[in-house]
């Protein structure tokens, strides 16, 4: 395996040192300009460059199996590595249904062959996400995948009586539902955040209290059965709000939000343009104020990208007939740094937490989300956080050309991202695939 | 004008130039000859995703009068009914050299769509989308209300009095399922811009959301906005279409709590100035949201709205077509 030296990069926008990235590991951290490239090793150049742990998505959808002209493992995994990320949760919401072990270990191996990040299935709660009965969990759980969080992501787990359970289920193995938070009966044929937008255009509307309703019944049942709760998504003032209160009296509740939440409001569905329909959808600029808000103070512990790629035409269509979902994951760390950074409300090492940190101390993944310490697995990313770029969603990895972000500038830019010390991208752009052989103990 | 999409992008000078050429066109076509052969080798194509024989013969009947060769595509028996997208019926049009897309689909936007898409090159005519707008709905219906409100009088004395005009200080009470009319978004978009006032009337759950933001007052009691008591004296009243089976989805609780409430009738229509006119952009269900005798009483204008509606959708597709920019 390749030894590495980074030189002069400044972890979590700390004082800039030299890391030494030997067997998959962090090896040595020393001052800048201290350490020396042994025989054979590798040297990239991080002068000026941010290094954070690698990051962690815990709301990824790859489409594999059963949407591979949308995504695949392999396509999804590549976006991740440039996007900075070492590890994805891939979600539930594939045909079959990753509701079983074969379905979860399945694409668990297509992760590992595929070599660009570690892949973490989420499991369904239900079976076939249809809010019926438990899929089975436990089996999920205790296969080769290691299941740990368990989502009908897409959907909401509305029946009160089977939320309850799930939440209760998963302590036996340590596991979290992560619930998408919709109310099934007042968003029937939403198609856009109910408000004044919505009344001007005549689309119907998809309103906040549909989410918030859920998001309070589920506060209360995670506190009354003493279960660890995740909320996909949050995407209202009032949703930051409930669980700033859940928090407050100790419910064990974590949230998240996505990068277009935090930029994007529904203004720019005045041109329908499908590349903003989303679900749940963008909401106004007092929302985007309150999600923002949230992060800082620590009441969204995490941003997840929801990537959602579609084919093309699922999108180049008239508003009501098209998919909802927007790419995220060659974005995310940009929109972040524009959100969240340039505005003062996180610091590098706050990015790191709610990119990294959290999302993998959610999900379980033992080897992911550190510091940057010497012995820790060597995930991190170099990011130039002075470069601006255009996106182009003709030049990204993803399969998915619907980026709301297309034509903008954005600030911060991956450079390099090194997966337990294999560096899958460099220069910006994509290196090597890590061989399948080369799983590290690490990985279950 | 390069397209017409929305009322909302009107502005007074452009909407009473409609209104005008309007009057020209309704004055041709009391001849005995009624074609005109403004556009002549210019294709018009009707592009009907959703079902409407009103609508649809209207713009057929306006595009034929100025000699233009209509194509019409409509959602029974064509490709359109097999799934065939938006998008290729629209390069499929593009194929055929089409100068105007009049389009009429179930979908919020899909005319924006079609507009923005480069899809087609022709001009786009909004002829109803989804619950958006219906734009020269809007605009027959402010041709007939200045026919009776401005200058000659009821049915309108010579053109000459109303040409230029607006409907200043006008008043128009709107009552029905705003929530899902694209007349009524079209209304009060134009009917502000022409400088009238608006009262939106309706039970609550017929009401968008954000409806205190539109250039309108809102009232849930009619007899109150007939009577005056919300924006002064009305000069006209339309009734919306209420579908029976809003019903089903408890915007409200039967048809005869409805009507009770929100319908039409002659003894509401006593309540009105003796100039003011009634408007019902059709087609109606008598009994639900007007009674007949209202409907076919003294101040109903709703066969003249139908007459009317040839005249301001030849205007609109002459100026679109032909027009020097208004
Ligand atoms: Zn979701």
């Amino acid at each position: 395996m390749t030894t590495t030296l980074v030189r002069a990069a400044r972890p979590l926008g700390a004082e800039p040192r030299d890391l030494l990235l030997r067997d998959g590991l962090v090896a040595e951290v020393a001052p800048a300009g201290t350490l020396t490239a042994p025989d054979g090793a590798r040297t990239v150049e991080a002068e000026g460059l941010v290094a954070l742990p690698g990051l962690v998505d815990l709301h990824t959808h790859l489409r594999e199996p059963g949407r591979e002209d949308a995504e695949t493992v392999d396509t999804g995994t590549r976006a991740a590595a440039l996007g900075g990320f070492t590890a994805v949760h891939a979600m539930a919401n594939t045909a079959p249904v990753a509701d079983t072990a074969g379905v979860v270990e399945q694409v668990w191996r297509l992760g590992r062959e595929a070599g660009w990040c570690d892949v973490r299935p989420v499991g369904a709660v239900t079976t076939g996400l249809e809010g019926q009965r438990l899929a089975e969990l436990g089996a999920m759980a205790d296969s080769a995948a290691g299941v740990r969080v368990f989502s009908d992501d897409g959907k909401c787990v509305f029946d009160a009586v089977l939320m309850r359970r799930a939440l209760e289920y998963v302590k036996a193995f340590d596991g979290v539902v992560a619930q998408h938070a919709q109310e099934p009966r007042l968003t029937e044929g939403a198609q856009m955040n109910e408000g004044a937008v919505s009344g001007v255009l005549g689309l119907r509307g998809w309103p906040a209290v549909a989410e918030e309703a859920i998001i309070a019944r589920d506060v209360l049942l995670a506190g009354h059965v003493g279960s660890r709760l995740h909320v996909c998504h949050l995407s209202t003032a009032g949703s930051v709000e409930i669980v700033r209160w859940a928090k407050a009296r100790g419910v064990d509740v974590t949230a998240e939000v996505t990068p277009h939440h935090l930029l994007l409001t529904d203004e720019l569905v005045r041109g329908y343009d499908p590349v903003y329909k989303v679900n749940p959808p963008l909401r106004t600029d007092d929302d985007v104020r309150a999600l923002r808000a949230g992060v800082a103070d620590g009441t969204i512990d995490v941003v997840a990208t929801d990537h959602a790629p579609h084919p093309v035409e699922d999108k180049d269509c008239e508003w009501s007939a098209a998919a909802m979902g927007m790419t995220g994951l060659e974005t995310a760390l940009s929109v972040v740094v524009q959100a969240l950074v340039e505005p003062g409300h996180l610091d590098w090492a706050g990015v790191a937490r709610v990119m990294s940190q959290t999302p993998a101390r959610i999900g379980r993944v033992a080897s992911q989300g550190g510091s940057l310490q010497v012995g820790e697995a060597a995930n991190l990313v170099l990011v130039d956080p002075a470069a601006r770029w255009t996106v182009d969603p003709s030049a990204m990895a993803t399969k998915g050309r619907n980026s709301p972000f297309a034509g903008r500038e954005l600030p911060a830019r991956v450079v390099a991202t090194f997966w337990e010390g294999h560096a899958t991208v460099l220069d910006g752009a994509l290196a090597t695939a890590r061989p399948a052989e080369a799983g590290s103990t690490w990985t279950r | 004008m390069r397209h017409l999409l929305s009322t909302a992008d009107l502005s007074r000078a452009e909407a009473v130039r409609v209104l005008d050429v309007a009057e020209q066109m309704a004055a041709t076509q009391q001849r005995e000859i009624k074609k005109l052969p403004t556009l002549r080798g210019r294709t018009v194509v009707n592009l009907f995703f959703e079902d409407s024989t009103r609508t649809r013969i209207s713009f057929e009947t306006a595009a034929k009068r100025l000699s233009a060769d209509v194509i019409t595509f409509s959602a029974k028996g064509s490709s359109v009914s097999k799934g065939e997208s938006l998008k290729d019926t629209a390069l499929t049009l593009q194929a055929m050299g089409a100068d105007a897309v009049v389009i009429r689909h179930g979908s919020s936007g899909a005319p924006l769509r079609l507009a923005r898409s480069g899809w087609t090159s022709g001009a786009v005519l909004n002829a109803g989308d989804g619950t958006h707008e219906h734009p020269t709905q809007a605009l027959l219906d402010a041709f007939t209300l200045r026919r009776h409100l401005v200058g000659g009088g009821p049915g309108g004395g010579p053109a000459a009095d109303r040409v230029g005009a607006d409907l200043a200080g006008k008043h128009v009470v709107v009552v029905g399922d705003v929530l899902h009319s694209r007349v009524a978004r079209s209304n009060v978009h134009l009917l502000h811009v022409l400088g009238a006032r608006t009262t939106l009337v309706a039970p609550p759950t017929l009401l968008p959301i954000g409806v205190e933001t539109w250039p309108c007052e809102v009232s849930y009691d009619l007899d109150a906005a007939l009577r005056g008591d919300v924006q002064g004296p009305v000069d006209a009243v339309m009734a919306l279409r209420v579908q029976l089976e809003r019903m089903d989805a408890a915007y409200f609780p039967s048809a005869r709590e409805y009507s009770r409430r929100y319908g039409i009738d002659a003894a509401r229509l006593a309540l009105l100035p003796p100039h003011a006119s009634l408007l019902h952009p059709g087609p109606m269900n008598r009994g639900l949201e007007i009674t007949a005798e209202a409907a076919d009483g003294a101040r109903s204008r709703i066969v003249e709205q139908v007459t009317n509606g040839v005249a301001v959708r030849m205007a609109a597709l002459y100026l679109l077509l032909a027009g020097e920019d208004a």
